[in-house]
Parts: C-alpha cells; structure tokens; sequence
C-alpha cells in the first residue's frame, strides 16, 4: 500500500490532530510501514471464526442504576481548565 | 536499620507488625532511599511529601493491625492509576496538572491494607511504549546499567523497586509492561488474568487488554500485594466475580515440581533469541526438570500474527479511549484557542506526544469506514485463535514456560529511530494480553554478555494465578540469588 501525506492529515483531522505537511510527511511513511507490516494477518483465512473484541466470557456484568454522591462539584471543576464555579466554561458554540 | 532497602517486604512487613520498625522510619528509609538515587534513575515522576511521613506517625501512633496485610509498607504505583489527590499524569504533558478525586480500586485496596503510597511511577506515556523513553518528562534508567533503558511502559515501577526505593510497585501490563520491565530490572512481575484486578481508576490505553498488578522483589510479595488487590469491583463490568484463592498461604508447599507439566513453546526458543537470554533460560527450565517437572514441548502457532493482531486492537482501542481528552473537563487545555473544534485539536496536539498522535492516528485509520473489516474485524477473529492456541497447549501442559524478552534491557536511544522495530521487541509478551490469561516473570539470572537480567516467564490458565505462583516460588528458591544491581 501506498498512504499518501494528504490520507495522513485526514487522518489527523478526523482524530482531532493538527499536524504540520512535514509531520504528515513522516507520519505516512511510518503509518504505511506499520500497515504494510499489519498486512501479514490477510496470510490466514478466517472466514469462520468468530471476532473475540473482550477475553472475559461473562463480559458486562451490570449493576442497578443508582445514583450515589462520591464527589463533590467543587472537587471535580477543580481540575477543569475553565469554569465558573457551576460549568464547563467552553469556547462560545453558536 | 540502615539496609532497610535490601529487605523484601514480607520481610519488613513482619518487621513492622512486631514493632522493631516503625511505619516512619521505615517510610523515611524509603524517603532517604529515593533521595539517593532517583536523581540516576528518574524512576519517580511524583515523590509525596512530609504528608506521608505524618501518616506513618498516625499508624505507629495506633500501633500495628494484623488485619492490615501491608500495615506500614511503602509502595510506589504507576502514574497511570488514579491516585486521589495526587498528581496523575500518565507519563503525559496533557495530564501534567490532574489531580484525580478518587483513587483507583486497587490503590484503594492498598491503602485499606495499610500501605502507604510514596510516589508516582515513571512511564511511557499512556503506556504506549516499551522503554519508558516514551515520557514526555524523563527518561528512566535501569538500576544495573544507566545507560540501558528499564524497559515498558511500566519501567519506573520496576527501576523504583530494584533500586529499593520502595517494596512493591503496581504496574500495568496491556502488551508485557509489567513483565518485559520486571525481567529487565531482574525483579517479579506478574500479570492477573484479564478481570481478576478491578480496572476503575487506571487511565484506559487498550481496555480489552489492560490489566494492573504486582512488581516485587520476591514472589511471595508479589502473592502478598496480589491478594490485597485481587477481587470483583463492582464498578468495573469487566472485573470478574469468583473468589479470591489464598494466593501467600500456598506457597512453600512445594519443593518438588513432579507432577508438574512445564509447556515450552517451539516459537519462544529459537529464532531471534539472543544466546544470553536463551542460555540463562535453558538453565532455568533445566532446574525444573531436575526439581521434577516434564518439560512437554507445545506449539502456538499464531505467535507470529500476535504483534500484527495486538497493534491492530491496541491502536483502535486507545483511538477511541483518549477521544476524552478534549481540553474541556480535566487537562491542558491549549491557550491558542479561537473556537471549539481549534480548541479540542490544539489541545490534543500540544497535548500529546508523538508516539501517543502515531497511535491515535492509526487507530482511527484501521476504524475508519472502508478499513475496519479488513483491520479491526479482521485482527479480532485472529484474537481468538491465538487464545485458542493457548488453550490448546494448556491441555498438554500445566504451566506454559518461555523467555520474556528475546534481549536483555537494550540500551537508551537504540529503538527509538524506528517504531516498528519497537513494537517488535515486544514478541514474546504481547500475545498473552490478546488471550486475557495470567503470566508472570522471574528472574532468572544474569546475561553472560550484557551482564544484565533475563526473565523467564510462566503463563497459566484462566485464573491459575495459585499454581504459577507456587511454581515460580520453587523455581526462586533453586536459583541462586541475583546480587544487588550497582547502586550507591
């Protein structure tokens, strides 16, 4: 395969990414190398086997949906970048 | 006391229950310990302060509890777990001021054990990487050699505990960072099957892979940290619900390996292995047939997709997972911002690091629409067979038997030029994360040529976390003892 800079800085832009055209330069090379080298699984056939995405048999386990107050507003807008005490202060949307 | 640091913690565990060691000094042992040496090794990314020291006061104020299996003990956890009020930055400039509300579930478990938690661990950031170089704040070193790296992601934990700072670190292993950094420090590490430790709180990289757990100096404290932080959370709906064995009591029952049926796999000792690491190894597997063991040869032959198939998964799950990181509710946000979408974008992109963009970049590629049968489904269904090789040999053999690294610790700036060459120095540990079953390295002896550690690690079954145990316990006490690496 062939991953052109241009395919790279799409990439980027629908991973919320800015990169320079050097960096995608760079970028694509390495991508298309890992890529080429993620080709090898096409050698087997798996057209029967069944995809396994999690290694846990009795994979999510849910517990009843109750709310429980472990932290308080303050302690968790304190990490925020910008808030006003109440919200999330984000750049202005509309 | 002045060689507190050479102790195991069992050792100074039962020191501290019997009063000839109070919680403070043996917290200022650590302290002074750190001071010494971290300034070489840069194992630490966080060092608390005279707050810890006011916390052992309080324990030896109320005197030791035999209900607390770690009263009083040091440790030091990876940054990659929520530690509350603590810094927790993952090894990352975009979580350089995150100071997390709760701790994680097993850091939680830790302190109701009466552990005190030192610091926070060097690592690759978002535990992407297999050298440490990866940290956006320091490089570690290893403790035997400091111009070698310590190995990754987890290789501040493992330097911090060769080099004694503290007895036992919590390290994550998502494709061999806990094992591949224990066998390069010459240290014990074990990874949990895949749901046996509670994942809340452990910042996700590849959630379908990522699993927390022991790096000791000895087995035994690996048995004692297990036990603390083994069991069902029922917050994490991937943490699995079945009883917690008694992991320390059945140790020392063996002597004897017969009746045990050691797995070498035909793919782990031949090509790529460096003479050192196979020589060290054969001596290793050699002692356990003497001790008794059938050694059985097995086969897992997908091994050689297992780097292809992890990456594949690895990359899509963290494309996905570090989306949170947005500027918005915790972490940089950029000061170049005119909008929202330049907000997310340069935040992200200041934010991370190069190897942390190349994998998000991926990851987004192999799920984007047109590629995500032919990457991800595709590397999903060769999950399952590579489990299902493992499956198999573990019904010709008790314990799979293998080296963890084909090399000793390489040295710093060797791999960095070329991440594919990384990612390949990752064969012998990355497939067992793919299946979701146990492993565990131990310390096998000294490479002839490098002069550095080999581990050899066993791989169990589902949740047979007792007999790898057991078995690497017997094993430790037949070789002989690796000297302390080369520090002040």
């Amino acid at each position: 395969m062939n991953l052109s800079p241009e395919k790279a800085l799409a990439i980027a832009t629908l991973a919320r990414l800015e990169i320079t055209p050097d960096q995608a330069a760079v970028l694509a090379a390495q991508m298309d190398d890992i890529l080429g080298y993620m080709g090898k699984l096409n050698e087997l056939d798996t057209a029967s086997v069944e995809p396994m995405y999690t290694p846990v048999d009795q994979a999510g386990m849910l517990r009843p949906d109750e709310v429980r107050k472990e932290s308080t507003r303050a302690d968790i807008l304190r990490n925020a970048p910008e808030s006003d005490g109440e919200y999330f202060i984000v750049p202005r949307i509309v | 006391m002045s060689q507190i640091h050479c102790l195991s913690l069992t050792q100074v565990r039962d020191l501290l229950r019997t009063r000839e060691l109070s919680a403070r000094e043996c917290t200022a042992a650590c302290l002074d310990r750190i001071a010494r040496t971290d300034p070489t090794l840069d194992a630490l990314l966080h060092v608390a302060g005279d707050e810890i020291l006011r916390e052992a006061g309080l324990l030896d104020t109320a005197g030791p509890d035999p209900s607390r299996p770690l009263w009083g003990v040091p440790i030091t956890v990876k940054d990659v777990l929520a530690t509350k009020g603590m810094p927790t930055t993952c090894g990352s400039r975009i979580l350089e001021n995150f100071v997390p509300v709760y701790d994680a579930h097993c850091v939680a478990k830790l302190r109701e054990a009466g552990a005190i938690i030192l610091g926070k661990a060097n690592m690759d950031e978002f535990a992407m990487g297999s050298s440490t170089e990866n940290s956006a704040f320091k490089t570690t070193k290893n403790p035997w050699n400091t111009s070698h790296v310590p190995g990754g992601s987890s290789g501040g934990s493992a330097a911090s505990v060769a080099a004694g700072q503290c007895f036992a670190s919590i390290g994550t292993d998502t494709g061999g960072s806990i094992r591949q950094p224990a066998s390069f420090c010459g240290i014990v590490g074990l990874k949990p099957t895949y749901g046996r430790v509670s994942r809340r709180g452990l910042v996700a990289y590849g959630s379908s892979l990522d699993q927390a757990g022991p790096m000791t100096r000895t087995v035994r404290d690996a048995a004692e940290v297990l036990q603390v932080i083994a069991g069902h959370d029922p917050k994490d709906s991937t943490s699995v619900n079945v009883p917690v064995p008694d992991y320390v009591g059945v140790l020392g029952q063996r002597e004897s390996l017969a009746g045990l049926r050691l797995g070498l796999p035909e793919e782990y000792w031949g090509k790529g292995l460096t003479p050192e690491v196979e020589q060290a190894c054969r001596t290793a597997v050699d002692l356990a047939a003497g001790l008794g063991a059938e050694i059985v040869p097995v086969s897992l032959p997908h091994t050689e997709y297992a780097i292809a198939t992890y990456y594949i998964l690895a990359m899509a799950e963290a494309s996905s997972n570090l989306a949170r990181f947005d500027g918005v509710r915790y972490g940089r946000r950029s000061p170049h911002v005119q909008d929202l979408a330049s907000m997310y974008t340069k935040s992200r992109s200041e934010g991370f690091g190069e190897e942390v963009m190349r994998r998000i970049m991926l990851g987004t590629y192999v799920l984007s629409a047109g590629y995500y049968d032919a990457y991800y489904k595709k590397a999903a269904q060769v999950r399952r067979l590579i489990r299902q090789d493992y499956l198999r040999a573990l019904e010709k053999c008790d314990l799979i038997c293998g080296p963890a690294s084909p090399t000793t610790a390489f040295a710093i700036g060797q791999n960095t030029a070329d991440p594919l060459q990384m990612y390949l120095t990752d064969i012998f540990t990355i497939s067992l994360n793919l299946s979701g079953l146990p492993g565990l390295s131990l310390p096998v002896g000294l490479g002839r040529d490098s002069n550095l550690p080999v581990g050899l690690q066993l791989f169990g079954g589902s949740m047979d976390e007792v007999r790898m145990l057991q078995v690497a316990a017997t094993l430790e006490a037949a070789l002989p003892q690796l000297p302390a690496p080369p520090l002040p």
